[in-house]
């Protein structure tokens, strides 16, 4: 069925048992929305010099967009800032393809769970879905930068 | 088939409507017929409708009110034949009092830009308040805010109930003395409520504000008066009551749109015009500046023709009772709330609902891949959603072509669905 391209176990495993959901001590917050279906998300980032050192969470959304942040979450906590800006644009590149990229090798090593997003992307209505947290996070990161919480 | 299914009177020929709209007859995902629960959001359009649309480019073809070669005056004649139409289906003692807009939005936007830029009595200012609801389509809330914002008044509404009915128990102090203008939806298009209008309307007429109402969900499936409603401006749209999308409807009493200021300038609403003033036209003309959307008047023309063919009572009484048959079959479903009325009583045919903790994206992706449209998130009413404690629901739909075999399908893929995500 078609259906289970856009809805991988990875995704429903993550959706039920959501990695770092709650929302913990920050460098900056956010708050952003899915205007077409009230999808919601606060997310908070704490940076310690370089490295990410949490990416915590609170919101409301589909099985979509609630999966996606607590991949978010496992896939860029610890990790290098630049590390974890590459995976946010490999992140994009998928989600932005419409189901015409597959994803090879070098790409699931960057994205390891992400890569379960990439039937969502045939999907035009789920694909914000899928993005808004990253959005939140990119956005936070910015706003953590310009406040001068990291190096 | 139920033994509720049997029982159901008052159904119209669905096989034989069906048979006038090419788009019910399509399929989706490998082979399944589509299921089309999403009238509220727009409704299919008849054979019917999409010839006039077709003949009238084909053979008719000109802009209106200007040329005067044949083909000019039969666009004309068919642009304003189509007003008449119009007219006449909403019961409305002048023809010159029906405006073309392109939507619903547009309509009530031009109400709120009239009495933003209107002289006393109609101005609104500081000094005075503008009435809505909590029910409304966004549509009816931001344009008074908009008017609030640029005029300083102050803007106030009804709550919801949590049954799904406007509360009114505080109608003398929500309704007062200040009040301009009462704006509210006949039909709300998330909870399918039907509003009492009457009681509204008394109090305005008391305190001598305008009443302008959102008929966007009334007028595709009831007899819409707008002499028996009573109120000043009546709005709605011809892409839910199966015209075509670009054209909607403003109704006013003659007496107001005489008294009151034209808001897009342009050709066609002018008289006269001069490098220092201009004059401008009568109304309706005086409202439509610029070339109109004439195709799409005459497509809802053919509507209106359409719909009175079968007649708006009987289109209203099959509704009621797939309503009625949809309600029961629903409230079947384990885990689901009906978000509104949980009665036929008093509703139309759009019905809102959560399925347990199911997101509304996941309920109506599951139920796309069976074939079954339905509409997921806050319906551009966010303060229902609010009220309700909820981020969105499920809508379900229904029109004049709506099956009872549809209601079984929409409730046998909820149970997929719950299969799915359980």
């Amino acid at each position: 069925m078609k259906l289970d391209s856009m809805y991988q176990e990875v995704i429903l495993d993550h959706y039920k048992h959501p990695h770092g959901r709650g929302l913990r001590d920050g460098d900056a917050e956010v708050h952003h929305v899915n205007p077409t279906c009230g999808d919601e998300i606060t997310l908070r980032v704490k940076y310690d010099g370089e490295t990410v050192a949490d990416v915590s969470y609170d919101g409301q959304g589909c099985s979509i967009s609630q999966a996606s942040a607590s991949v978010l979450n496992e896939l860029l906590v610890g990790k290098e800032l630049s590390q974890a800006r590459r995976i946010q644009d490999a992140f994009l590149e998928l989600m932005q393809s419409k189901g015409q990229l597959e994803p090879d090798e070098a790409m699931e090593e960057v994205l390891e769970d992400a890569v379960a997003f990439a039937g969502v992307s045939k999907y035009p209505a789920r694909v914000k879905c899928a993005l808004l947290s990253w959005m939140a996070w990119k956005d936070a990161t910015a706003k953590a930068l310009s406040e001068g919480k990291t190096a | 088939m139920t033994d509720a299914r049997q029982g159901l009177s008052g159904l119209l020929d669905t096989e034989a409507i069906r048979k006038d709209f090419p788009l019910l007859d399509r399929t989706v995902h490998d082979g399944k017929k589509i299921v089309y629960l999403d009238s509220a959001a727009t409704s299919q359009k008849p054979r019917q409708v999409l010839d006039a649309l077709n003949t009238y480019y084909e053979r008719h073809n000109a802009n209106v009110h200007r040329g005067v070669y044949t083909v000019a005056e039969e666009a004309t004649a068919l642009y304003e034949g189509a007003r008449d139409k119009v007219a006449a289906f909403i019961n409305a003692p002048s023809r010159d009092e029906v405006i073309f807009t392109k939507n619903a939005s547009e309509s009530l936007n031009l109400v709120a830009n009239m009495l933003g830029w209107a002289d006393e009595p109609y101005r609104v200012d500081r000094e005075t308040e503008i009435v809505t609801t909590e029910m409304e389509h966004h549509s009816n809330i931001v344009p008074w805010q908009l008017l609030a914002q640029r005029t300083g008044a102050k803007l106030k509404w009804f709550g919801i109930t949590d049954d799904g009915r406007l509360d009114l128990s505080n109608i003398d102090e929500i309704i007062t003395e200040k009040t301009k203008i009462v704006s509210f939806t006949l039909v709300s298009n998330i909870l399918g409520t039907v509003n009492p209008v009457e009681r509204i309307i008394r109090r305005a007429q008391q305190v001598g504000a305008l009443v302008c109402i959102d008929a966007s969900q009334a007028a595709p499936h009831m007899v819409l008066d707008v002499q028996a409603l009573q109120a000043d401006f009546v709005a709605f749209t011809g892409h839910k009551m199966v015209g075509p999308t670009g054209i909607g409807v403003l109704w006013g009493r003659q007496e107001l749109l005489e008294d009151l200021p034209p808001f897009l300038g342009g050709g066609e609403m002018i008289e006269t015009v001069s490098m220092h003033s201009s004059t401008y036209a009568p109304a309706p003309h005086k409202f439509e500046a610029g070339t109109p959307p004439i195709a799409q008047a005459v497509g809802l023309g053919a509507a209106v023709d359409y719909l009175s063919a079968i007649g708006m009572e009987k289109i209203h009484q099959h509704e009621k009772a797939i309503t009625e048959y949809a309600v029961q079959r629903l409230l079947e479903v384990p885990d689901l709330r009906i978000i509104g009325p949980a009665t036929a009583e008093d509703r139309g045919a759009a019905i809102s609902f959560t399925l347990g903790d199911i997101h509304p994206h996941d309920v109506g992706q599951v139920l796309d891949e069976q074939g079954i449209a339905v509409r997921v998130g806050h319906h551009c009413a966010r303060p229902v959603c609010l009220r309700y404690g909820i981020p969105a629901t499920t809508r379900a739909s229904f029109y004049l072509y709506s099956t009872p075999a549809e209601v079984d399908a929409l409730v046998d893929g909820l149970e997929h669905v719950r299969n799915f995500f359980g």
